[in-house]
């Protein structure tokens, strides 16, 4: 018997005129995630995607629940059109379950050229089943076990349950954006929270030596890491930050340095975005998670880019972050002790609500061009994986 | 360039070393539990590097006794011998200022119902015998005390302490910590009383992950590991024969370098001599009763030591902060607390630690960049200059 695993992909299948290129980009991501196992067939009919799978189904299962885009997963064997193939199928399965309990058969029926109607399959599989297993009863309210009968006009398939992917949009989907990203908790999951809704992240990483360490860039290197086992690939920037840094300690006043690095943040992401056809740019800013993170800071420190700044972390909390952290696999990696370069030379009294027009003047004393050139001149780009 | 001064971390292997643990991985690789001639080769290799190491220490080459490192011979140590000897006692003496795998040994017991008296250190990272004498009891079971300090190279006086213990707890088994000291000073293991002394080779230009525990003649302690008859059926487990070989001509090579202790207390005045033209520049801990080979410094106005370090690193100077096992921010070296020890003296402190083979223009340059680094953080501080 042919095992295959239905992938359903919901909302994409929504999107009328762009579908096509969706499903593309899906299938395509689907392949990228196996792509180091043997070479299978992958399907796609009518909003489905099948997978061939033989011994390797977890494994290929624990790939694909990564991917963005796809809906649920269910392990299933295919049979033929054919009731007594169906139900000695769903017999079988039936029988590998160790608790004899309530059950019931659900027929869907896409393929109307099947003789039987849904419930009529449904009743001549379940009366098999239970003449061959008599300790089973049927429960059709709360089953403790539902077998899903699927007739298509490629074959039955017969499963039992399924297991949730991700939801949201194939990664690369909606175009590509410039993540600002830290060793931190929140801009890995920040990122991950805009590949959910189909965007290529390119990754910048502001790198500060002496004041950031080797170990802390490579910190950043391993959250790139964990994202891309959501994604195909993620380019990281690793920008020399130093001198800016130091600059703006030596020539602006201690309330602004705040403000005024991460404007100079925001204008290298502009840079490199452009340059990377990125559209927008995404960070893990909160807010009033911390003093700085306030609506007027945001406004300070927006002003220096016309792309648009994605925000998907704005409204959650601290928790509600660290847990997703730990579901996504970068939490452990994020709290190691390293530091980076937002968490050093922190003022001891920032200015929480930034007066724009001070923040202009303060800035006056930097060479930002000059600055900016001398950063870009020392960047290196990490290709990942 | 670069210069290394961080030899109490660990230190470069020498070439001696490296050519004997080749011989010992492609010619005489044998297992020396093995019957055939292959086995005898590698058994008489480790026989003649317990010989050597046993010289070094001048101790009865069947009381070397080898481990995985420092470490595994610290935890052996504790742990084996409140195990062993229990049933006359469960009270044990240690120092605050122990290595962790000292102190975490000792809290396991505490765990496990042991009561343990801490003695504390004075301002210069010295115990007193008096808290020793007082602490002594007819229960105490054993008392552990490390020679030379890791972080600030403060000698204690073991051989006064192992007399006192043996006259007033004659129960009680004495071990040292000497990973430290192992060729730098002479260990007194016969004046100083000591039934169990740790050592590891990595910290003598021998290779790291193997080390070694000296068990006085006579002396019974539980085994670690178990499930093997390897060493006297006192530590189980296949002999990391290289290793040992490595250890062992470490050991042989650095058996005189006692007698140097001159050169290096030269070495090091005249490093200090260096810096002593830089302001607000000081000492933890105290320069007599202190081996050379390690100084614990400090700078006014320099608050944070991993940022100096990686300043340092910059210039090709590699020194740790405190210790290497310190770099958390919020959780500063347990010794220099111990020490009493606040603000940049506890969190901007850094370890210099020279090798026998440093040289005086090494030192030269080294006090250079650190008078160097020093003046530009103090500058971008903005603090003092």
């Amino acid at each position: 018997m042919k095992i295959v695993l239905i992938v359903r992909y919901g909302e994409i299948s929504l999107k009328g005129k762009n579908r096509h290129q969706f499903e593309n980009r899906l299938l395509n991501n689907m392949r990228a995630a196996l792509k180091d196992l043997p070479k299978r067939q992958i399907k796609k009919t009518y909003g489905r995607i099948y997978v061939e799978v033989n011994e390797d189904a977890d494994l290929v299962i624990e790939r694909l629940v990564k991917v963005f885009g796809i809906h649920s997963l269910s392990l299933a064997e295919a049979a033929f059109l054919d009731l007594s193939a169906i139900q000695e199928t769903a017999f079988k399965q039936m029988e590998k379950i160790q608790l004899p309990g309530t059950f019931k058969v659900e027929t869907s029926r896409p393929y109307k050229r099947f003789p039987l109607k849904s419930p009529e399959v449904s009743r001549e599989v379940g009366g098999y089943v239970l003449e061959k297993l008599p300790e089973w009863k049927v429960d059709v309210h709360r089953p403790q076990v539902t077998i899903n009968v699927e007739i298509r006009e490629e074959g039955a398939f017969v499963y039992s349950g399924d297991v949730k992917g991700l939801g949201g949009l194939p990664v690369g989907s909606t175009g590509k954006a410039l993540l600002l990203i830290s060793g931190g908790i929140d801009s890995p999951v920040a990122g991950w929270l805009a590949m959910k809704r189909g965007v290529q992240p390119i990754g910048l990483y502001f790198h500060s030596p002496p004041f950031t360490s080797e170990r802390a860039k490579d910190k950043v290197v391993d959250l790139g890491r964990v994202l891309t086992s959501y994604g195909r690939s993620f380019k990281l920037y690793i920008n020399h930050f130093t001198e800016i840094q130091k600059t703006i300690r030596k020539v602006c006043p201690e309330e602004f340095y705040v403000t005024l690095m991460r404007r100079m943040m925001f204008r290298i992401g502009e840079i490199v975005a452009t340059e990377e056809k990125a559209l927008a740019l995404v960070t893990g800013e909160n807010l009033g998670q911390v003093a700085s993170q306030t609506l007027e800071s945001m406004m300070a420190i927006n002003e220096v880019t016309n792309l648009p700044v994605l925000r998907p972390l704005i409204t959650m909390d601290k928790l509600e972050i660290m847990d997703l952290a730990r579901k996504i696999g970068t939490y452990d990696i994020s709290i190691q002790p390293y530091e980076d370069c937002c968490t050093l030379f922190l003022p001891k009294h920032p200015a929480t609500k930034p007066n724009l027009v001070k923040v202009r003047e303060a800035e006056k004393a930097l060479d930002i061009e000059g600055l900016i050139e001398e950063s870009l001149a020392k960047t290196e780009i990490v290709y990942l994986p | 360039m670069e210069i290394y001064l961080d030899n109490s971390a660990t230190t470069k292997v020498l070439p001696q070393v490296t050519e004997a643990m080749l011989n010992a991985m492609l010619i005489d690789y044998g297992n020396p539990s093995s019957l055939h001639g292959k086995g005898v080769e590698s058994e008489r290799l480790l026989t003649a590097a317990r010989r050597k190491i046993a010289e070094c220490l001048g101790a009865d080459f069947g009381e070397i006794f080898f481990t995985s490192g420092g470490t595994e011979a610290n935890n052996w140590a504790v742990l084996g011998a409140a195990l062993q000897r229990q049933g006359r006692g469960r009270h044990l003496i240690t120092t605050q200022v122990e290595h962790p795998s000292v102190l975490a040994s000792f809290q396991r017991l505490e765990e496990n119902g042991f009561e343990v008296t801490y003695l504390p250190v004075n301002q210069e990272g010295f115990i007193s015998v008096k808290h020793l004498k007082d602490a002594l009891r007819e229960e105490t079971i054993l008392v552990s005390i490390m020679y030379v300090n890791n972080e600030t190279g403060t000698i204690q006086p073991i051989e006064t302490c192992g007399q006192i213990i043996k006259e007033i707890a004659p129960h009680a088994l004495f071990h040292v910590d000497g990973v430290q000291s192992l060729g730098k000073i002479a260990i007194p293991i016969r004046r100083g009383k000591i039934d169990l002394l740790s050592i590891s080779a990595h910290k003598i230009h021998g290779p790291k992950g193997v080390g070694a525990l000296y068990i006085k003649q006579g002396v019974i302690i539980k085994p670690l590991l178990v499930g093997g008859e390897q060493e006297e059926q006192r530590r189980a487990g296949t002999e990391n024969v290289p290793g040992i070989v490595g250890f062992g001509v470490a050991a042989e090579m650095v058996k005189g370098s006692t007698e140097n202790i001159p050169v290096i207390v030269e070495l090091r005045d005249y490093f200090l001599d260096c810096l002593s033209d830089l302001d607000g520049f000081h000492l933890n801990g105290f320069i007599e009763n202190s081996i050379p080979y390690i100084l614990n410094l400090w700078f006014k106005g320099v608050d944070r030591g991993e940022i100096l370090v990686h300043m340092l690193e910059e210039k090709g100077l590699y020194v740790s902060t405190g210790s290497a096992c310190h770099s958390k921010r919020d959780n500063p070296s347990h010794v220099l607390k111990a020490m009493g020890k606040k603000d940049e003296a506890l969190y901007g402190a850094i370890r210099v630690s020279l090798s026998a083979y440093t040289e005086k223009e090494e030192l030269q340059k080294a006090a250079q960049i650190i008078k160097e680094k020093v003046l530009e953080y103090r500058e971008f501080k903005g603090e003092l200059s």
